[in-house]
C-alpha cells in the first residue's frame, strides 16, 4: 500500500514561505519534514507526519516548477501558469536570489567558471551549506554576471531591472559582479578576517566613485571597469611624499589638528611619513592590474596591520584620516585636489570598514 | 444563415526554442476554421514574434459557428524539412454568438501541445458578425445562453422555467481507430481533442434547439459529461433546465414593478391551465390504465429479467438490473418504496382541486409484490423496446412547454390519447421529465421535499454502430429517467430537483446512475408566475405564500386541516411531507413540524439539493461521507454485469446505513447535497457518498445510538460494550458542541405522535452483512420496530463502530460542506482559494473487504486532513463544495480527486452576529496591528504556542492569529487577494515579512550564520510589472463580497496530456501537477480573453489518469467547465475609504477586483 500520486493545485498558487526557505537551503524532503516537525508544525491543524510529508513534497514540487521562471524573473510577472499575487512574486524572487554571505565570501573574487563550480563541495563542507544550495547561489551569481556583463549603464540599476531585486540585494550582486570582474585578491590568509559585507561595502564605494559610470552618465560600457584616466592620474599624488616641503607642511597641518585629540599622537607624529607613504604608494600602483588586484591586501598589510599593532582605536584612525585628507586642501603647492579627494574618500571609508578584528 | 468570423494574430511570446543552432524560432501561425485555413507570414528568428496579421475572415454557417472551434496552430518554419508544430489553441467562439455575452476574444492564450504542455503564449483577436436568422427550420441555436450554474444566475430573473432538456451525441473514439496504430501520439491526442470539441459544440447546439422549440432562451444547470466507452465509442451527453431568463438591470433592481404579465408566456400558458383542469377530477377515480402502466414498467420478477437478458444482447441491453433506492427518512429503504401506486398522485399535483373526500383510498400494492420487486427491479421489455425504437432526436420539445405536457400526461385523458397512438406512448411518456438539474431555487419555488430518489442500471457496452442514431444510449437513459420519475411519484412528488446523471465504466460494463430529490414545486410559478415575485417576497422578513401555494399546503397537511389560509413559516415549509401520511411510501416516523406545529415532518430528510436559503437551521453543518469498498470476483461480460448488479443494492444499502449513523453521531437530522458515486473496477466496487449534514429546526432531534451485546456474557464483555457506548455518547455530545447544535427545548405537548425520547433511538446497522437475504429481512422488519439497539455479536460490528468513530473532526477554525453555502456563516471575506487535489493509492493484492474499507476511508480522511493543513493560513475558513470523485483507474489503484473552494470568513462578526458594523473596527485594527504583530511574533519565536490556531510563523498565519481583533479579514486574505488595498498595506506587509524571516531563522539552526540572508526584504518596488489579470475560480455560483454583473458564456474545455518521459517530468505527481496547473492557466487565460475576471460554477468533470511507469509513459484527460463572468466588489467604496485612512501612499491603480 502506498500513495502513488499526490498533488494539490490551487488557483492561486499555495506557497509556504518557511518551506520555501527549507527548499532554498537545499534540504531533502525528509530532512525538511524533520525540521518542520521540530519547529512544531504538527501542532497546527492537528497534522500528522504523513500530512506534513505530503505537504512538503507538494511544496517542493511547486518550487521546482517555479524555478525555471525564477531564473528569468521578468517572466514571473507575465507568465500564465502560476497565479501568484505580486507581493508573493517579489518574495519568491527575492528569496531565490538571496545568498549566504559566508558562501559569497568564499566565492568572492574567484572566476565564476566551471572550475570554481567543481570546488563547490569543498565550500559546502567548509561552510556547512548544503551543496545544492551552494550550486543555486553560484548559478545565480554566474547568471547575473552573464546577463549584466553585456549591458550598458549603471550596474545596480541593471541588476534591479533584470532581476527585480530589492535595492540592497541588487547592491550585493553588484559587488559580486564587480569582484568577479576585477578579480581582487580576497583569499589570502591575512584577508580572512574580512566578511562579505566588508568587501561589499568597499565594492560599493569603488563602483560609486572610481568607475566610469561614476563621473559621466554616458552609457557606453559596463561601469564595472574603473576609470583608466583616473587611475593614471593617481600617479601624480606621489608628490605628497616625494616633495619634502609638502610632506613636512602636510605633517605639521595634521599634527596641529590632532594634538591632544588622539591617544596615539606621538606614534602618529613619529611615523607620519610612513603612514602617508603607504597610502600614496597604494594609489600610485593602481594602474598596474597586478597591483590593482592586490588593493585590499595592500591596504591590510601596509596600513591596517601596522596601525592595529600600534593599538590605534577606530576613533583615532577616523580622526587621523579625516584630517590627513582634508589638510591637503590647504597645501597651496598641491594641484591635484580633485583626484586626491576622489581617492581618499574611497580609501578612507574602506579602511574604516576594514579596520576591525 | 451565415455569419462572419474574423481572427487576427497579433503576437507571440515565450515561445520555445525550436532551432538549436540559433537558439531561436521562426514561427508562423495557421488559423483554421472548418475547412478553411489561413497562414501568417513567418516571423524569423524570434521567441517573441510580432505577426500583427491582417484580419482573417471566415464566412460560415452559424451551425458551424456553434459546432466548430477556431483552431490556431503555431509552427516553426523549416526550409529543408517539415515544419514543426509548436502547439495549438482551440477557441470556443460560442460566447461570441450570444448578444448578451462577450463581444470579442482578445488576449494572451497559452499555446498548448499534448506532449509538451504549454509552450508560450499567443495574442489573438477574434470577432463574429452574425446575421439575424429568422428561418424557422434552422439547425442552429445561436443566442441561447448556457449556464453551468445550478441556480438562476445572479443577474437574471427567470420569467419561466420550461423544464428538462437532454441530449447525447456519440462517436467513435479516435484512440481506438485502426489508424491510431500508425499515427503519432500527438496526432491521436489532437484528433481526440478536436473531436470532443466538435461533439460538445454539436451537443450544445442541439440542446439549444430544444430550448428554442420550448420557447426558452437559456439553459441553466447545464451539465455535460463524457463517457469514454473505449472500444465501443465516445458519448457526450448533457442535461439542463430550459428557462426564459430576463436580465435584471443592475441600476434598477425593481424591474419587478412590471409584474411581467406582459410576457407573452402568460397568454400561452393560460389556456394550458384550463386544459388541464378538467382532467383533474378524473384522478378521484383512479384510472386503470395509468395504474397498469406504472406496474408494467417493472418486471414482475427478478428471474424474468435474467432470462430476458440473453435475448437482449442484440440490443446491447444485457443484464439491466436496476437497483432503485429511495432515501427517505429511515434506513430501511429501497424495497417498499419502489412500486408505489401512483393513483393518488394527481391529487398532489392539483391539490386545490382534488378534494380529499372524493379521493379513494390510495391503492396499496400487495406486500408480495413488493417482496419480489425489492431485490432487483428491472424494466419491462416493452418499455425498453419502445423506447429504443424511438431514437434520440427531439425527444423533448414536441410540446410547447414540457411541464404543461407533463401535467397533461398525468391526467387520464392525456394518457388515454397517447395510448391510442400506440407506439408513441413510451416515447411521449419518457420524453418529458419534470426534472430540474437545479440545486438552488428562488424562495417559494420549492414547496415540499420528499426525499432522494435514485436509480442505477448496469449495462454491457457494445459498439455504437451508427453514430447518427445513438438509440441504445438514449434508451438506457430514458429507462433510468422513467424510473426516477416513478420514484418521485411514489413519494407523492411531481418533480425531481437537484437531478444529475453519471456513469462509471470498467471494460465493457457500465453503470448508469441518476439521482435527484423528489419535490413539489410551486406550480403557479411555472404556469404564469414570474420568479421575481418570489424574489420580492423573500426580501420581506416573512415569505407570504400566494393563494396557490397555500392550497397546496392545506392539502398537504392532515385531512382535518382547514387552516390553509394561515401563513406558513418559510423556514419549514419544504420539510413538510409531500406524501400521504396514511400511505407512507416507506417506514418513517412522522412528527408534527417543530416550527409550525401544524404539518407532519419526517424524522430525517435526505436531499440532493442545496440548503434552501430560507430554511431554519440550528447550528452549523458539516461534511458527512460514507465510504465503502467491496471486493468482487473478476469476471467477463454478462457474468460481470450480473455480479455487479447483484452487489449494487448492498453497496447502496450500506452506504446509506453509514450515512445515517454518521448523521446521528453528529446530532443532525438532515442531509443536503447528497451525491453517491459508485465506481467499478475489475476486482472491486467503490462507493462514496458525500453530503452536508445539518440540523433542521423543523425536524425532530435525532436520538442517540445505542449498542448492546447479543450474547449474554461475562462482565468484561459488558464493560467493553458500555465503554463503547460511552465513547459514542461522548462523540455525540462533542459534536453537538462543535457544530453548535443546541436546539430550543421543545415541550413535548403536541398532539399527534411525538415519539418518546428513549424509543427514538436509531439503530446502528451492521454494514458488513455477509448474507444478502438476512439484510433484506432485517430492514423489512426494522421500520416497524422501535429499534434502537446495535447488537454486537462478532468482530465486524465492533470494527464498524470503530470506523464510525475514526472520522476525524475538522480542526479548529475549519468547517466543511459539499453544498454552496454553510449554514450559520454569512460574513465571508473576499479571500477564496479554489483547488484541485488528486491522489492515487496503490493497494496490496489480496485484501479483505474490511481491510479495503479501512484503507479507502483513511485515504479520504487523510486527504481531508491534508487539505486542512494546506489551507491553514486561511483560518477561520470553510471548505465549500467539496466534490470528491473516486475512480479505479486500474486494478489495485484507487484514485480520489477533490475540487473545492476554501473561503475565509470573519470570525469576529460571526461571534457577535454582526451586531457591530465591521468597518470601524477594521480601520482601527489596521492602524493598531503593527505593534501587535511584532509582539505576537516575538512570542511565537520564543515559545511555540500549543494553540493549534496560532501558527508560529508565516505572514498570513500571523494575521489569522490576531483574528480576535477582527482584522483577520485583511491578513488571512493575503494568500488570495491581490487588491490594491493590499498594496497600500505593503508597509505593514513588510513588517510582517520581516517578522516571519526572523522566526524562520530561529528555526533553522541547522544552517550556520543565517544572518546572511535575514536581510529584510524591501518592498518598495512597484508591482507594475504584472501584466496578467487575476482570474478567480470557484465551484460556487457566487463570489463572496462581489456582485456578478455579466455572464460571458460557458467555458467547456477538454485537454489531453501525454508524456513519454515521465521520470524527467518529476514522476506521476510532477506530471499531473503540471497538467492541472496548465489547465487552470488555460481556463484563466480564456476567461480573461473574454473580458472576464472569474469563473463560477467551475467543475472538473473528468480526470482520467493512466500511467505506465515501466515504459516511462503517462496520459491524462481532463474536462473542466464553468461560467465566465465579470464581477465587481461590493465593498469597493468601503475599502477605498479604508485605504485612504490606513495608508499614506494612496496610489490606487484600479487593481481592485482584477
Amino acid at each position: 500500500m502506498s500513495t502513488e500520486l499526490d498533488v494539490f493545485v490551487g488557483n492561486t498558487t499555495v506557497l509556504d514561505e518557511d518551506v520555501y526557505q527549507l527548499w532554498l537551503d537545499g534540504h531533502t524532503v525528509s530532512n525538511a519534514v524533520r525540521i518542520r516537525m521540530e519547529a512544531g508544525a504538527l501542532q497546527e491543524c492537528e497534522a500528522n507526519a504523513e500530512v506534513l510529508h505530503s505537504d512538503t513534497m507538494d511544496q517542493f514540487r511547486t518550487f521546482q516548477m517555479c524555478e525555471r521562471l525564477l531564473q528569468s524573473p521578468s517572466k514571473v510577472a507575465n507568465q500564465l501558469l502560476f497565479q501568484i499575487p505580486p507581493h508573493r512574486q517579489t518574495m519568491l524572487i527575492e528569496r531565490y536570489y538571496e545568498f549566504d554571505s559566508v558562501f559569497a565570501r568564499e566565492v568572492l573574487g574567484k572566476k565564476l567558471s566551471k572550475g570554481t563550480k567543481k570546488d563547490l563541495d569543498d565550500i559546502s563542507s567548509k561552510t556547512g551549506i548544503a551543496l545544492k544550495c551552494c550550486r543555486r547561489q553560484f548559478d545565480n551569481f554566474k547568471h547575473v554576471f552573464k546577463v549584466v556583463e553585456e549591458l550598458k549603464g549603471p550596474l545596480v540599476e541593471n541588476i534591479q531591472r533584470h532581476f527585480l531585486l530589492s535595492d540592497v540585494l541588487a547592491r550585493d550582486y553588484a559587488a559580486i559582479v564587480f569582484f568577479a570582474n576585477s578579480r581582487f585578491e580576497t583569499g589570502k590568509r591575512k584577508l580572512q578576517y574580512l566578511s562579505f559585507q566588508d568587501f561589499a561595502f568597499c565594492a560599493g564605494q569603488l563602483i560609486s566613485y572610481w568607475t566610469v559610470g561614476a563621473v559621466n552618465n554616458v552609457m557606453e560600457d559596463l561601469d564595472v571597469d574603473l576609470e583608466k584616466e583616473f587611475l593614471h592620474d593617481l600617479k601624480d599624488l606621489k608628490v605628497l611624499v616625494n616633495d619634502k616641503d609638502m610632506l613636512d607642511q602636510h605633517k605639521s597641518l595634521v599634527c596641529a589638528q590632532l594634538r591632544g585629540k588622539i591617544k596615539v599622537f606621538s606614534e602618529m607624529e613619529a611615523s607620519f611619513k610612513n603612514l602617508s607613504r603607504a597610502l600614496v604608494n597604494i594609489a600610485s600602483k593602481l594602474t598596474h592590474t597586478k597591483d590593482f588586484r592586490d588593493l585590499f591586501i595592500d591596504l591590510v598589510e601596509k596600513f591596517i596591520e601596522p596601525r592595529r599593532s600600534d593599538k590605534w582605536t577606530i576613533g583615532d584612525l577616523r580622526l587621523f584620516l579625516k584630517h590627513y585628507s582634508s589638510s591637503v586642501h590647504t597645501l597651496e603647492a598641491f594641484r591635484h585636489q580633485v583626484i586626491w579627494d576622489r581617492y581618499m574618500g574611497v580609501i578612507k571609508s574602506c579602511i574604516l570598514k576594514m579596520y576591525h578584528d | 444563415m451565415p455569419g462572419k468570423l474574423k481572427a487576427k494574430i497579433v503576437a507571440g511570446r515565450h515561445l520555445p526554442i525550436m532551432d538549436r543552432a540559433s537558439d531561436l524560432t521562426d514561427a508562423f501561425v495557421e488559423v483554421k476554421f472548418g475547412n478553411t485555413t489561413f497562414k501568417t507570414d513567418v516571423y524569423p528568428k524570434s521567441l517573441n514574434p510580432q505577426w500583427n496579421s491582417e484580419w482573417f475572415k471566415f464566412e460560415v454557417d452559424d451551425e458551424d459557428l456553434q459546432d466548430e472551434p477556431l483552431q490556431i496552430t503555431v509552427l516553426d518554419h523549416d526550409t529543408y524539412s517539415a515544419n514543426d508544430a509548436i502547439g495549438k489553441v482551440y477557441i470556443d467562439i460560442d460566447p461570441l454568438l450570444c448578444s448578451e455575452a462577450a463581444t470579442v476574444i482578445s488576449g494572451w492564450l497559452p499555446i498548448y501541445d499534448t506532449i509538451h504542455g504549454i509552450r508560450g503564449e499567443i495574442n489573438v483577436l477574434v470577432k463574429v458578425d452574425l446575421f439575424n436568422d429568422l428561418n424557422r427550420f434552422r439547425q442552429s441555436s445561436c443566442g441561447v445562453k448556457f449556464f453551468c450554474t445550478t441556480s438562476i444566475p445572479r443577474c437574471y430573473r427567470a420569467v419561466m422555467v420550461h423544464g428538462f432538456v437532454e441530449e447525447l451525441v456519440v462517436n467513435e473514439d479516435p484512440e481506438y481507430q485502426w489508424i491510431d496504430r500508425i499515427r503519432t501520439p500527438r496526432a491521436s491526442n489532437e484528433a481526440r481533442q478536436r473531436l470532443i470539441f466538435l461533439m460538445s459544440g454539436e451537443l450544445q447546439r442541439k440542446i439549444g434547439l430544444k430550448v428554442l422549440e420550448m420557447g426558452g432562451n437559456a439553459v441553466v444547470g447545464y451539465l455535460q459529461c463524457f463517457d469514454l466507452e473505449g472500444e465501443s465509442g465516445l458519448v457526450v451527453r448533457a442535461i439542463g433546465t430550459a428557462c426564459t431568463l430576463e436580465k435584471i438591470s443592475s441600476t434598477l433592481p425593481a424591474t419587478a414593478t412590471h409584474p411581467s404579465n406582459s410576457s407573452p408566456s402568460k397568454d400561452m400558458k393560460e389556456p394550458g391551465f384550463g386544459e388541464e383542469a378538467p382532467g383533474v377530477p378524473l384522478s378521484s377515480g383512479p384510472p386503470t390504465p395509468l395504474r397498469a402502466q406504472t406496474f408494467s414498467s417493472f418486471s414482475p420478477s427478478k428471474s424474468y429479467s435474467r432470462q430476458s437478458s440473453s435475448s437482449d444482447t442484440e440490443l446491447s441491453l444485457t443484464p439491466k438490473t436496476v437497483g432503485i433506492f429511495l432515501f427517505p427518512s429511515t434506513p430501511t429503504l429501497e424495497s417498499e418504496s419502489s412500486p408505489l401506486p401512483s393513483a393518488h398522485l394527481p391529487r398532489h399535483l392539483w391539490p386545490g382541486m382534488a378534494s380529499r373526500s372524493t379521493t379513494p383510498p390510495p391503492l396499496r400494492l400487495s406486500k408480495s409484490d413488493t417482496a419480489i420487486l425489492r431485490k432487483s427491479v428491472s424494466f419491462s421489455e416493452e418499455l425498453l423496446l419502445a423506447a429504443s425504437g424511438m431514437g434520440s432526436g427531439g425527444s423533448a420539445g414536441k410540446e410547447a412547454g414540457p411541464l404543461k405536457a407533463l401535467l397533461r400526461q398525468q391526467t387520464q385523458s392525456a394518457l388515454e390519447q397517447r395510448r391510442v397512438s400506440s407506439s408513441s406512448e413510451a416515447f411521449v411518456r419518457t420524453g418529458e421529465y419534470p426534472f430540474f438539474p437545479l440545486t438552488a431555487f428562488p424562495p417559494g419555488f420549492l414547496l415540499h421535499v420528499g426525499g432522494v430518489v435514485s436509480a442505477r442500471s448496469v449495462k454491457l457496452l457494445d459498439r455504437i454502430h451508427n453514430p447518427d442514431e445513438p438509440e441504445t444510449r438514449d434508451a438506457w437513459w430514458e429507462e433510468i429517467r422513467q424510473e426516477i420519475k416513478s420514484h418521485a411519484k411514489a413519494l407523492g412528488c411531481q418533480a425531481v430537483v437537484g437531478y444529475s446523471e453519471s456513469t462509471s465504466i470498467c471494460e465493457e460494463v457500465c453503470i448508469l446512475s441518476a439521482s435527484g430529490t423528489a419535490a413539489i414545486l410551486s406550480s403557479r410559478f411555472m404556469q404564469d408566475g414570474p420568479l421575481d415575485t418570489e424574489h420580492r417576497l423573500s426580501r420581506q422578513p416573512l415569505c407570504v405564500f400566494s393563494t396557490g401555494s397555500e392550497r397546496v399546503e392545506g392539502d398537504m397537511g392532515s385531512s382535518a386541516s382547514l387552516g390553509f389560509e394561515e401563513v406558513v413559516s418559510p423556514g419549514c415549509g419544504f420539510c413538510h411531507i409531500p406524501y400521504d401520511e396514511l400511505n407512507i411510501p416507506f417506514p418513517a416516523q412522522l412528527t408534527y413540524c417543530y416550527c409550525c406545529r401544524r404539518y407532519k415532518v419526517p424524522d430525517v430528510l435526505f436531499t440532493t439539493i442545496d440548503l434552501p436559503t430560507e430554511a431554519n437551521v440550528t447550528g452549523k453543518g458539516c461534511l458527512i461521507q460514507a465510504r465503502l469498498c467491496r471486493t468482487k470476483k473478476k469476471a467477463q461480460g454478462e457474468g460481470n454485469a450480473t455480479v455487479i448488479s447483484n452487489l449494487l443494492p448492498f453497496l447502496e444499502y450500506e452506504l446509506h446505513t453509514q450515512l445515517m449513523n454518521k448523521l446521528k453521531l453528529r446530532g443532525m437530522n438532515a442531509l443536503f447535497g447528497l451525491r453517491i458515486q459508485i465506481s467499478i473496477g475489475e476486482t472491486m466496487l467503490l462507493g462514496l457518498a458525500s453530503a452536508t449534514g445539518v440540523y433542521l429546526t423543523a425536524l425532530p432531534s435525532p436520538g442517540g445510538i445505542q449498542i448492546a451485546g447479543k450474547t449474554p456474557s461475562d462482565i468484561t464483555y459488558e464493560q467493553h460494550i458500555s465503554n463503547m457506548q460511552k465513547k459514542i455518547n461522548d462523540t455525540i455530545a462533542k459534536n453537538k458542541e462543535l457544530y453548535e447544535i443546541n436546539p430550543p427545548e421543545v415541550v413535548e405537548e403536541i398532539i399527534g405522535s411525538p415519539i418518546p425520547e428513549p424509543r427514538q433511538r436509531s439503530r446502528l446497522f451492521r454494514s458488513q452483512s455477509e448474507s444478502s437475504d438476512e439484510v433484506s429481512e432485517l430492514d423489512l422488519s426494522h421500520g416497524k420496530k422501535d429499534a434502537f439497539v446495535l447488537e454486537i455479536d462478532d468482530t465486524d460490528a465492533v470494527e464498524d463502530i470503530h470506523a464510525l468513530l475514526t472520522d476525524f473532526p475538522t480542526p479548529a477554525g475549519f468547517y466543511s460542506c459539499n453544498t454552496e453555502i454553510m449554514p450559520g456563516i454569512q460574513n465571508w471575506t473576499s479571500a477564496i482559494q479554489m483547488f484541485t487535489s488528486v491522489r492515487v493509492f496503490r493497494l496490496n493484492a489480496s485484501l479483505t473487504s474490511q481491510g479495503l474499507n479501512k484503507i479507502f476511508s483513511d485515504l479520504c480522511e487523510n486527504l481531508l486532513k491534508s487539505l486542512y493543513f494546506k489551507l491553514r493560513s486561511m483560518v477561520p475558513c470553510c471548505l465549500c463544495h467539496l466534490n470528491f470523485t473516486v475512480a479505479i483507474p486500474e486494478d489495485e489503484l484507487i484514485q480520489v480527486a477533490v475540487t473545492a473552494v476554501a473561503m475565509s470568513f470573519d470570525k469576529e462578526q460571526l461571534l457577535e452576529n454582526g451586531k457591530q458594523s465591521g468597518e470601524k473596527t477594521l480601520i482601527k485594527a489596521i492602524t493598531e496591528n503593527d505593534e501587535q504583530l511584532q509582539f505576537n511574533l516575538e512570542l511565537n519565536a520564543e515559545t511555540p504556542s500549543p494553540n493549534p490556531l496560532s501558527s508560529p510563523k508565516g505572514l498570513s498565519e500571523v494575521g489569522s492569529h490576531l483574528s480576535a481583533r477582527a482584522l483577520s479579514v485583511d491578513y488571512s486574505s493575503f494568500a488570495d487577494r491581490c487588491s490594491s488595498w493590499i498594496e497600500q498595506l505593503k508597509l505593514k506587509a513588510h513588517t510582517i515579512r520581516r517578522g516571519s524571516v526572523k522566526t524562520t531563522s530561529s528555526m533553522e539552526k541547522a544552517s550556520p550564520l543565517p544572518e546572511g540572508r535575514s536581510r529584510s526584504l524591501r518592498s518598495n518596488r512597484s508591482y507594475s510589472g504584472s501584466s496578467v489579470a487575476v482570474v478567480k475560480m470557484t465551484p460556487l455560483s457566487f463570489i463572496p463580497g462581489a456582485k456578478i454583473i455579466k455572464y460571458l458564456g460557458i467555458i467547456n474545455m477538454f485537454f489531453i496530456r501525454e508524456t513519454t518521459s515521465l521520470r524527467e517530468e518529476g514522476g506521476v505527481s510532477g506530471f499531473l501537477h503540471t497538467f492541472i496547473a496548465e489547465v487552470f492557466a488555460m481556463v484563466r487565460a480564456h476567461v480573461a480573453a473574454l473580458g472576464g475576471n472569474a469563473v463560477v460554477s467551475y467543475s472538473m468533470k473528468e480526470c482520467v489518469f493512466m500511467e505506465n511507469p515501466n515504459k516511462n509513459q503517462a496520459q491524462c484527460l481532463i474536462n473542466v467547465s464553468g461560467d465566465a463572468v465579470i464581477f465587481v466588489r461590493e465593498s469597493e467604496l468601503e475599502s477605498t475609504s479604508v485605504q485612504t485612512q490606513s495608508a499614506t501612499t494612496h496610489t490606487s491603480n484600479g487593481a481592485e477586483g482584477t
